[in-house]
């Protein structure tokens, strides 16, 4: 996943908040994850809106220092299908 | 913050504070077990529901599907479904259709006795449906004994449907018994040649379970030999978290490795009453009921009995040994319905650590089921025990029709 590249959230995962980040459900995978961090969930709420996962990240207040960690995140999301790619 | 901001269920163990969190509670279930009904065509020695007969007050089609709403607005991904055997309600295949438009997942379990072609066909056709099939032996003569006369072949029946069908992924769900531990490798087979995934569970002496515990729960010898098959297959084998007492030997297995009841995991019985875990049918781990003011919503995040289950546990004797951490002292309900204290070892602790404890045990004081569904005249596809009975004597009814009962 490239920061410039815009991702969103695949039209079969739901994603329910939770005290410490939220579960997420891939109902056409039956996979659920968890994002581990309020921030996290933030950053990927943002992305359906941003015009890239750059606009998401700096929206939502992510530090350069926990940038690397986030964009890994998002990746891992990315692989199992979790984001999609939006289609310019 | 690496890799860890993300996990999924199926990763690594590599939990850590998420664990934690998941001891504080959630707002609402991951898993959610919802038991349609008491009525079932089979008699299994071991079930975990004393089901049987159908209860006169179990939840009317308008009272299930305003909990399905529920569960709706509660953001409840997916129910697992069971009983009794739930397609046997008439309703059975409305309330599936009316979860799935309501974004509920389903997962049900069935003795498969209902699996027809026609039915395997609409099961295939939609994302949000997953089916279990219940087998307790990967031959019939080690099945049938447990679960009933002609109950292998109505599996395989099933399994065959649902492959026809083009259904992908369904389970073959495997309760662990003394009987059925040497066939590990050949249920993998029969997954496998069927296109299934397997799932093995652990017996636990709940319900009808109690009666049979001593003569089926696994040996240590086969506990060792368990551990070490899941470990050699790992994810590819689900175990719906059941075999967390296991993780004493060393390596925890895939899965959160901790107790879910009342923290991540509860049941809704067929009458609405919600209990910790399904596992723990009894009113010592009832919550409340969905009828109640507030409904279910209400019972997970207010329940007191929930609230003490979400608290800082002691773990009491078993905080002395060196594989606490990995074990959390076991399962809840196979210590309650085996007599042990809850803040002490798992009946099965791999390190021995009941043994005693059991062994000094007063067995008429268990404390048995709360309620009993059991069928009480003959079942056509009844077990046929060639070799086990029950070890635990049953009360004689006060209403027992035989004018002699208990004076033998």
């Amino acid at each position: 996943m490239l920061a410039g590249e815009a991702w969103r959230l695949s039209p079969s995962v739901s994603v329910r908040p939770e005290p410490f980040g939220a579960l997420v459900y891939d109902f056409s995978t039956r996979r659920l994850s968890f994002l581990k961090t309020l921030l996290l969930l933030d950053v990927v709420r943002r992305l359906d809106g941003a015009s890239d996962v750059d606009e998401a990240l700096r929206s939502a207040g992510v530090g350069d220092g926990e940038r690397a960690g986030y964009l890994r995140a998002l990746d891992g999301l990315a692989a199992s299908g979790v984001l999609i790619r939006s289609t310019p | 913050m690496t890799a860890t901001l993300t996990e999924t269920s199926t990763g690594s163990p590599r939990v850590g504070r998420l664990v934690d969190q998941f001891e504080l509670g959630l707002d609402a279930p991951i898993c959610l077990t919802w038991e349609l009904t008491y009525a079932c065509n089979l008699a299994c020695v071991h079930c975990l529901s004393s089901s049987g007969r159908r209860d006169p007050d179990e939840l009317s089609t308008a009272e299930a599907k305003a909990l399905i709403d529920e569960f709706e607005r509660m953001q409840i991904f997916y129910v697992n479904i069971g009983g009794g055997e739930p397609t046997v309600r008439p309703d059975f295949w409305e309330l599936l259709d009316y979860a799935v438009d309501h974004h509920v997942g389903v997962k049900f379990s069935t003795n498969g006795f209902r699996i027809t072609p026609e039915r395997a066909a609409m099961l295939a056709a939609t994302d949000y449906v997953d089916v279990q099939i219940s087998l307790d032996g990967a031959t019939a003569e080690v099945n049938d004994p447990v679960r009933g006369q002609g109950t292998y072949d109505a599996a395989m029946r099933a399994l065959a449907n649902l492959q026809a069908a083009g259904m992908k992924d369904f389970k073959i769900s495997v309760v662990c018994t003394r009987h059925n531990i040497g066939q590990l490798d050949e249920f993998k087979a029969i997954a496998d040649r069927y296109g299934a995934q397997l799932r093995l569970t652990r017996l636990r002496p709940s319900g009808r379970g109690a009666d049979v515990w001593d003569e089926l729960h696994p040996l240590p010898h086969q506990q060792r030999e368990l551990y070490d098959w899941l470990m050699a297959n790992g994810e590819k084998v689900l175990t719906g978290d059941s075999f967390f007492h296991l993780a004493a030997y060393g390596e925890p297995l895939p899965g959160l490795n901790l107790c879910g009841a009342g923290r991540v995991v509860c049941l809704v019985d067929p009458v609405g009453d919600v209990y910790a875990c399904p596992f723990a049918i009894h009113d010592r781990f009832k919550a409340g009921n969905v009828r109640s003011t507030g409904g279910f919503d209400r019972v997970w995040k207010e329940a007191p009995l929930f609230e003490e289950l979400r608290s800082p546990q002691t773990g009491g004797a078993c905080t002395q040994c060196s594989a606490y951490d990995a074990c959390r002292g076991g399962c809840m309900a196979a210590k309650f319905f085996t007599g042990l204290p809850l803040d002490g070892p798992d009946p099965e602790c791999v390190k021995g650590n009941a043994e005693e404890a059991l062994a000094g045990l007063d067995r008429s004081t268990l404390p048995g089921s709360s309620q009993d569904h059991s069928h009480t005249g003959t079942v056509r596809n009844a077990p046929v025990p060639l070799t086990l009975g029950a070890t635990r004597t049953r009360p004689t009814s006060a209403c027992d029709e035989s004018p002699v009962a208990g004076m033998s």
